[in-house]
């Protein structure tokens, strides 16, 4: 027993001073990021709607359903259209949609910069729809 | 004695039918609303008769021009690396077997030019090969490309012998400017990317919204039934009684592929 604390004894720290403050500057440098942007969380930008979209008021499906789940229709439509030759749909109010992104979604949502990219940059997600389909032409 | 395969797959797809449910059955056997309210046009073979007697370099241009015009394909003045969904050949290159046949072909034929484009044939060997389901067979007969999943291993290019295909070596957006004038020139229409195959589709895109394919209707501007676009499986349609009325030749029958497009000498 009395060995163990002898060893414990032998285990000294060479220039235990400079290596301690070395780890805390370290540590509050590691950390600074944290502290300088504390209370300052980026806001989630808000999809802009242009006059059209607007207009019509009621997308092909609920907004709700929009904003959480465009991928995943989008996706649908991708098979659907390709796949299966199904390019038109009905929407639960009856009106019959063609089923692109490229000619339906952003003929709407002509706005892709502020409609699609900015939540898209805050995500930080690049879906690779645009190396095909054309972007409409903006007006900035 | 257990049960036969015949009657296990009777079994099996009754139940599955069971299952589905009544609702959703009725509606998978029987055509939706919309199908029947929008101007689709549906065919269970489709085919095309080119009427070569009617023939101009000038309509095959303008068929050229306006197919690539419509899908945004471009143009790069470089065999290495052009793309093509329709284009024009001679006949010692479009009908090689013929050639080897007979080595004296009438002039008019052997010195002129012929409109190629995708057979789309019954066996495509194309769709065999590919490893991704990129390129299929639909049930109208049009071999169709899913440019999403085509991942560019060019397998297709090879197994096609007709030369219909052609692959995306860079950019398409990046080709040149001063042969490309307002490139993409139809904003409805997706350019493809690098390292994906691309070729005649049949304009599904056209068919689906009631039209003719684009080069049929170019050409049928210009003079009328150059080109016959219709459904084979069909024996009272436009191309059953030009087939009926007269010789035709394809190309590269002889391979087995079961090519669509027919040639009126």
């Amino acid at each position: 027993m009395a060995n163990l604390s002898q060893e414990w004894r032998m285990m000294r720290m060479y220039d235990g001073g400079k290596i301690i403050v070395g780890l805390v500057i370290g540590l509050c440098l590691l950390l600074s990021p944290f502290f300088f942007n504390a209370g300052k969380a980026a806001k989630a930008p808000q999809p802009e709607l242009t006059a059209k979209a607007k207009e019509a008021k009621q997308c092909v499906a609920s907004t709700a359903y929009m904003r959480t789940s465009h991928m995943h229709l989008l996706d649908d439509w991708r098979q659907t259209v390709v796949r299966d030759g199904e390019r038109y749909m009905t929407a639960p109010d009856g009106k019959i949609y063609y089923k692109s992104l490229q000619v339906t979604c952003m003929g709407c949502h002509s706005n892709k910069s502020k409609f699609c990219d900015q939540c898209h940059n805050y995500v930080d997600i690049d879906p690779y729809c645009w190396d095909c389909h054309i972007e409409p032409k903006e007006n900035k | 004695m257990g049960v036969d395969r015949r009657q296990f797959l009777k079994i099996t797809g009754l139940s599955a039918l069971a299952g589905l449910g009544g609702k959703t059955a009725f509606e998978l056997l029987a055509p939706g609303k919309v199908e029947a309210a929008l101007p689709l046009m549906e065919g269970k073979r489709w085919a095309m008769v080119i009427d070569m007697r009617g023939m101009t370099e000038e309509i095959m241009k303008k068929c050229r021009e306006a197919c690539h015009r419509v899908h945004n394909v471009p143009e790069f003045d470089d065999p290495k690396v052009e793309i093509k969904w329709i284009w024009e050949e001679d006949f010692t290159h479009a009908f090689p077997d013929q050639e080897q046949g007979n080595e004296y072909v009438a002039d008019k034929d052997e010195h002129r030019n012929f409109l190629l484009l995708c057979n789309h044939c019954s066996n495509p060997p194309c769709c065999r090969v590919c490893p991704t389901g990129a390129t299929w067979q639909r049930e109208d007969g049009i071999v169709m490309m899913d440019w999403h999943r085509c991942i560019g291993c060019r397998f297709c290019m090879a197994g096609c012998p007709f030369g219909s295909r052609s692959f995306n070596w860079g950019d398409p957006r990046l080709a040149p400017k001063e042969l490309n004038p307002g490139f993409p020139t139809n904003l409805e229409f997706p350019t493809r990317t690098k390292g994906v195959v691309e070729k005649c589709t049949f304009c599904d895109e056209r068919l689906a919204k009631g039209q003719l394919p684009a080069c049929v209707e170019t050409a049928n501007k210009i003079k009328n039934d150059t080109l016959i676009f219709g459904d084979l499986a069909d024996p009272e349609s436009n191309v059953r009684q030009a087939l009926r009325k007269h010789f035709t030749i394809r190309r590269k029958a002889e391979l087995g592929t079961g090519p669509n497009v027919y040639y009126i000498i």
